[in-house]
């Protein structure tokens, strides 16, 4: 049996009544890699997975897997293997009998079942869990039981529907990391759900960034992290500053100079704008950096509204002369109330074609 | 739970059983007392004096009485395995919602809501000789002499059948549609196409409410007493249980020996209850082992 996929292709549509989940959503993709579909709450994006599955089926559209048409197949003959946010263990059979059950259903030999749940605990850290049942284990611990229970099978496609979102922040991270040292070691082809930003930045090979049913930027996660095409994907992305300005200035290398709400700003942009035009400059609250020359460009006089501990670092609201608000994160301790400069870097500046800015 | 500290134990006691009073004495008033009363009553016959046990003796020496035990298992247990059979079928295919569910339900409602009295008028009117049915088909010429569908174990079954379906399935929709998707979903992906899920994962989940559905339909149908009077041959075919202990009690005025009747009826109910239970606590065991942990 084939275990790994050359190419990954759909194009799907899905409507519920006379609502639009997917518009055309469309994604091409090497096998062995790992893709995350990214977006905030009902987006579609675990619809989309749930097509992917079988699971659903599309309103229109067609999913491909090696040139081979699937989306007319059941979920039970794809060869995929599926985990659920809430691990959807079978919770009336045993740790064994639950991974053991794709395998059961091929009627493999018994000791060759025992055999491979048993590497399965193995790969998933829980030796000697056959036993239990579900009820007897941690979230974390249902969780590594779902992921051998879809890879005894070797599927083709592994599918993630945000596996992490029930678990503590510390298990999370820790489980990120197993999921990641699966993929890799095991050579699978997975897909994966979520809306933590971080958690796609830091597992994927290629982010689907999704809005409204619709894609609105794919590619690796450096470049959806360094170059957000839309005020959404910047937000989402952890830029926390927006400031609408018309542009002043354009130069060919992509520099942007655009002024507006009493501020000049200089930075950098991936698109062509004409001078005139609305957009909107953006920047991280780590990039600002306290200090210089409040003559200087970029640079402005402002007074600190809020400080929050965070620890090494705090994560400040100043306001500027200008009567707007930035958000600041840095180490040097500041106390409410004080005058400081604050200097936004010009390669750290980045422009948007204007949308409505996120509150 | 936290154990009360010498000297602390008192005032919680006193308050729960304050707050208990008023429950107790009413379940006491309204259940208990005329319980056991009625079985002191049963065991005090009219012509025996002192403590006896003739009339259960009596009860199961007279064919005419005991077989009424067989009419009422031959009505209950059929229409059980129906009703449960039927809202098994249909609230598994429901679970996933279906169009105009919330139509279909209120239709379904009614039925509870609207009585046995007037429950069984309507049957008659519709199923009756010269009721609609029968009309309609004899006008169409599809039969020759009308269908006899009422006074008969028929009619009775039709009526247990229209109370206790729609009672069963709701019970039974709400039960299977709380189990969560992903539980088949990833049985799915897992290679088992639907019947091999419901065989393997929905049914065993499913289970223990299945048996809940049929103990109280079941017990239900046992107790069935208007239906089988209305709709039946009271004096033959449907003549239940509960239907021996009335006529004792208000045609005979022998209320010793329908206590005693309606204390068999009680205990034949428990048996059956009783019987579910062990088989859904083994069924069930496997299920909830060792449930605390999260």
């Amino acid at each position: 049996m084939k275990e790994t996929i050359d190419s990954l292709r759909f194009r799907i549509t899905k409507r519920f009544g006379a609502k639009t989940v997917l518009r055309d959503f469309a994604l091409e993709a090497r096998g062995r890699q790992f893709i995350t579909f990214l977006g905030p709450s009902g987006c579609g994006k675990s619809t989309a997975l749930n097509i992917v599955a079988g699971l659903l089926p599309a309103t229109d559209g067609e999913v491909w897997i090696d040139g081979e048409r699937i989306d007319h197949q059941p979920p039970e003959k794809r060869r995929f293997g599926m985990v659920f946010q809430n691990y959807a263990l079978f919770p009336h059979m045993t740790v064994f009998a639950n991974i053991a059950f794709g395998l059961q259903l091929q009627r493999r030999p018994a000791a060759e079942v025992a055999e491979r749940v048993r590497q399965m605990l193995d790969l998933v850290q829980l030796p000697g869990f056959e036993g239990r049942y579900p009820a007897q284990l941690s979230g974390g611990q249902q969780q590594r039981i779902a992921i051998a229970r879809a890879l005894i099978l070797h599927p083709r496609l592994l599918l993630l529907d945000e596996p992490l979102s029930n678990l503590d922040a510390k298990l999370r991270i820790e489980m990120r990391a197993e999921i990641k040292r699966l993929h890799t070691s095991l050579g699978l082809t997975s897909i994966y759900v979520t809306h933590d930003q971080t958690e796609a930045l830091s597992l994927s090979d290629w982010v689907v960034v999704m809005r409204d049913g619709l894609l609105v930027q794919a590619g690796p996660p450096q470049e959806i992290h360094d170059h957000p095409v839309s005020v959404f994907v910047a937000d989402f992305m952890g830029f926390r500053n927006f400031f609408p300005v018309q542009v002043t200035a354009a130069g060919a290398d992509g520099s942007v100079e655009a002024a507006g709400n009493g501020m000049k700003l200089r930075g950098k942009a991936r698109q062509a704008f004409a001078p005139g035009a609305s957009v909107v400059a953006a920047i991280r609250p780590d990039d600002v950096v306290i200090g210089g020359d409040a003559g200087r460009g970029n640079a402005f006089r402002a007074q600190v509204d809020i400080v929050e501990y965070l620890g090494r670092e705090d994560e400040v609201i100043v306001t500027l002369e200008a009567g707007r608000r930035l958000w600041v994160r840095t180490a040097a301790r500041l106390a409410r109330g004080e005058n400081v400069t604050v200097m936004l870097p010009p390669e750290k500046v980045i422009f948007l074609a204007a949308e409505t800015a996120p509150a | 739970m936290r154990r009360p500290r010498i000297g602390e134990a008192s005032e919680l006691d006193l308050m729960a059983v304050g707050f208990l009073l008023p429950s107790v004495l009413y379940v006491v008033v309204m259940f208990i007392y005329p319980f056991l009363y009625g079985i002191w009553v049963s065991v005090h016959p009219l012509k025996v004096p002192g403590f006896s046990l003739a009339n259960y003796i009596a009860f199961f020496s007279d064919e005419y009485q005991y077989k009424t035990v067989g009419i009422t298992f031959r009505l209950a247990v059929p229409n059980t395995v129906v009703v449960v059979a039927l809202s098994l079928f249909l609230a598994y295919n429901m679970r996933r919602g279906i169009w105009l569910e919330r139509t279909i339900t209120t239709i379904l409602v009614l039925p509870i809501s609207l009585g046995v009295i007037l429950l069984g008028q309507g049957i008659l009117g519709f199923y009756g000789g010269k009721g609609w049915l029968n009309q309609m088909l004899l006008a169409l010429g599809v039969l020759e002499e009308p269908l006899v569908l009422t006074h008969n174990y028929i009619g009775v079954m039709l009526s247990l059948f229209m109370q206790q379906f729609p009672f069963c399935f709701l019970m039974l929709l709400g039960y299977i549609s709380g189990i969560d998707p992903s539980i088949e979903n990833s049985a799915r992906t897992l290679g088992a196409g639907p019947w091999t899920v419901f065989q393997r994962i929905m049914l065993p989940l499913i289970a223990p409410g299945l048996a809940i559905a049929f103990a109280l339909v079941f017990v239900m149908s046992f107790a069935t007493f208007p239906s089988a009077i209305l709709l039946g041959q009271p004096s033959g075919a449907t003549r239940t249980i509960a239907i021996a202990a009335y006529a004792q009690a208000f045609e005979q005025f022998d209320m010793p020996y329908a206590s005693a009747i309606a204390v068999i009826m009680g205990l034949f109910q428990l048996a059956a209850l009783l019987i579910i239970i062990v088989l859904r606590q083994r069924m069930v065991l496997a299920a909830t082992m060792g449930v605390g942990k999260r």
